[in-house]
């Protein structure tokens, strides 16, 4: 549903003239109150807004560190201890800061399925899910640049890696590799400005972008469960049938799902926060150091897909094109996907296979990325089997299958191969 | 292992398959478990009275205070001043080793690591392996060598209380080295294996303890924590559903 741009005139006087100048209540009132929302939403539209919690969450325990650490490579690491021991509540503002980062990661790449099954981001809403991408590649960034801060030896040897990966640019790549660290090695220039841009360059990008895409949304509308379009069918009041007001409906329904997302979030920051080393690794508890290489340098879990894609590729310049593109590719999907049916609930059996096939690639691929296939190859195969060899195989095949989905959405919309079942012209289900 | 279960269930949850714990898996073999508890204030009183006995003359803990060693473990300044602080350091001072580390280099050909986070770094079953797990071999400069962490240039700190371990080979095969199939008790120490046993589970849970002081703080709150947040949770939901009752 399109915002409605209602004009609230407010009795107390000192209420209406603020309101004459700056209408800051029916900003408010048009983007909630007054902004309808599908009433079928599933339990797969609460990571929006548990997204943005999330990001409060991220903004407000980070200004916190940034009280006491030193962006300082000889003093980083202390100073992260320092803020674990000596800070009064450190350790908890760092590990709502730790499990944050990761579970920001677990909301947004559910979020960004919720879209791809629904349709979410076909006509009208194609800038929705460019403006929700560019959110992901500057949530990557700001992921990478904030794990080097605690200047671990993962840290080091993770930035160390990734930088180098500029390295494979033909001609200047050398260059290019020294221009981002400043130095020949990750070293206190490289820790110094991946600080600035880790607290204040790509917050204010993060948050200008999410003010856009909201703003975006809120023009063209939600979609549902159902990929229904509901202001299609409007009562004789002019709201759609099938929509209830944002608020109070939805901020009380997410007012639960909040309590649902906190009760994990807080098991793990007060039990489990290192998740047996998935949310902090084992070896970034050992400052850096340029002499001690880690046994397997890998990066946190929610890199993993895209690094194990690297990895397989015999190339590096291959690779790091085909990891690129494995993210360039997401962005397309609104072009590239040509069929007009837009949840899965209608769409040919060639789709709903493609998509789980998709998602247990990613996953898979995640779990070769993060060392698993190493110990799982040996299990499977015997002790003599050769790990690189069957790994590589199995990757490349999973990278090949991460390639086909996109092939297999465009042909199987464009040359009308999809049989899918009618669209109701109203919501299905509600709560 | 609790710790297994716990991480797969978070997993389990959303975020990647293939769950389970990293750490057991990253030295190849799978380690005897620790079994170590840092909520027994005595294991890790016991634990403290040994590594300031046997370890602090070359290892430093620079992240943990005496003052706050006192604190956690139940005692009071004048008991960790007189038992504890050996090296003439001020109640709040870090806890730093005796031996300079510049002849540290020059006698071990590198200097002691500090052990504050060895545990977060490497986990309590190998820590709790490793101080077991010293034999004598005269191939090395200081005549020690270890099953668990092969070549450490590190003798053996409390081979008065475990004794002498000698290796046994297992026949080699063709071609191949012989590789060490057991490590037998040569020589008996001042404790019985089983008592050996459980004095590097108290200074295994000791160095856990300092390895994340705060996980006595945070489990304690945690549990009230959740017992908030499952409260306000169900009193979220029955706002929604008695907001929801007029959606049709």
């Amino acid at each position: 549903m399109a915002t409605a741009h209602v004009t609230v005139k407010p009795r107390n006087r000192v209420l209406a003239w603020i309101e004459e100048r700056l209408p800051i209540l029916s900003f408010t009132a048009s983007h909630t109150s007054e902004y309808y929302a599908p009433k079928n939403f599933n339990v797969m539209y609460y990571f929006g807004s548990l997204a943005m919690l999330v990001l409060v969450n991220q903004i407000v325990t980070g200004i916190f560190l940034t009280m006491s650490y030193k962006p300082d490579a000889a003093l980083a690491f202390a100073s992260v201890e320092y803020i674990m021991r000596d800070v009064e509540w450190g350790w908890l503002i760092r590990y709502m800061h730790s499990t944050g980062a990761s579970l920001f990661f677990v909301v947004i790449y559910l979020h960004m399925f919720r879209g791809l099954i629904y349709g979410s981001y076909k006509k009208p809403r194609e800038l929705v899910w460019l403006l929700g991408m560019f959110i992901f590649l500057a949530l990557m960034a700001e992921a990478f640049m904030g794990y080097v801060l605690p200047w671990g030896n993962m840290s080091f040897w993770g930035a160390k890696v990734i930088i180098s990966l500029f390295g494979a640019v033909p001609v200047v790549g050398d260059t290019l590799v020294q221009w981002i660290m400043g130095d020949y090695n990750p070293a206190d220039a490289t820790l110094n400005r991946f600080f600035a841009l880790h607290v204040i360059a790509l917050p204010l990008v993060l948050l200008l972008l999410v003010v856009l895409h909201l703003a975006a949304l809120h023009e063209v509308g939600s979609n549902n469960p159902d990929g229904v379009e509901i202001k299609e069918k409007k009562g004789p009041n002019g709201r759609p049938l099938d929509g209830i007001p944002f608020h109070p409906y939805y901020t009380v329904k997410d007012l639960f799902g909040v309590g649902m997302f906190l009760l994990i979030a807080a098991f793990i920051i007060f039990f489990e926060p290192t998740v047996g080393g998935w949310f902090l690794e084992h070896d970034n508890f050992i400052p850096a150091d340029n002499l001690v290489t880690p046994t397997h340098i890998k990066p946190v879990w929610y890199f993993t897909p895209f690094y194990a894609i690297l990895r397989v590729i015999p190339s590096k310049l291959g690779g790091v094109i085909a990891m690129f593109s494995a993210i360039v590719l997401l962005f397309l999907v609104p072009w590239l996907d040509r069929g007009k049916v837009k949840s899965i609930r209608y769409r040919g059996l060639g789709y709903k296979l493609a998509i789980a096939m998709f998602a247990l690639v990613f996953v898979l691929l995640g779990a070769i990325g993060a060392g698993k296939t190493g110990e799982w190859i040996p299990e499977l195969f015997g002790a003599a089997a050769d790990v690189t060899l069957i790994e590589n195989a199995f990757g490349r095949t999973l990278t090949l299958l991460y390639f086909g989905f996109f092939l297999f959405l465009w042909a199987y919309t464009h040359f009308g191969l999809e049989k899918t079942k009618p669209v109701p012209e109203r919501v299905t289900t509600h709560d | 292992m609790t710790k297994r279960a716990l991480s797969s269930i978070v997993l389990a949850l959303g975020l990647v398959a293939g769950g389970g714990a990293a750490l057991a898996s990253e030295g190849g073999a799978e380690l005897p478990a620790a079994n170590t508890n840092v909520k027994d204030t005595a294991s890790l009183q016991r634990g403290a009275r040994l590594f300031f006995n046997y370890c602090v003359g070359c290892h430093s803990l620079r992240y943990q205070r005496y003052s706050r060693t006192a604190e956690d473990l139940g005692l009071s300044e004048q008991e960790v001043m007189q038992n504890l602080n050996f090296t003439g350091a001020k109640f709040g001072d870090p806890v730093v080793a005796s031996m300079p580390g510049k002849d540290a280099q020059a006698w071990f050909g590198k200097a002691p690591p500090d052990l504050s986070l060895e545990v977060r770094a490497k986990g309590a079953d190998w820590v709790y392996n490793y101080l077991r797990s010293f034999y004598l071999d005269p191939s090395r400069p200081v005549g020690w060598n270890n099953t668990v962490f092969p070549n450490a240039s590190m003798p053996n700190p409390l081979w008065e209380l475990q004794g002498v371990q000698h290796a046994v080979y297992a026949p080699a095969g063709a071609g191949a080295e012989a590789a060490i199939e057991k490590l037998e008790l040569a020589q008996p120490g001042r404790l019985a294996p089983a008592q050996f046993d459980q004095a590097a589970r108290d200074l295994t849970a000791f160095l856990q303890y300092v390895a994340e002081p705060a996980a006595l703080q945070r489990h304690r709150i945690g549990v009230w924590v959740l017992l908030y947040l499952a409260a306000f949770t169900f009193i979220a939901w029955l706002l929604k559903r008695e907001y929801w009752k007029d959606v049709h």
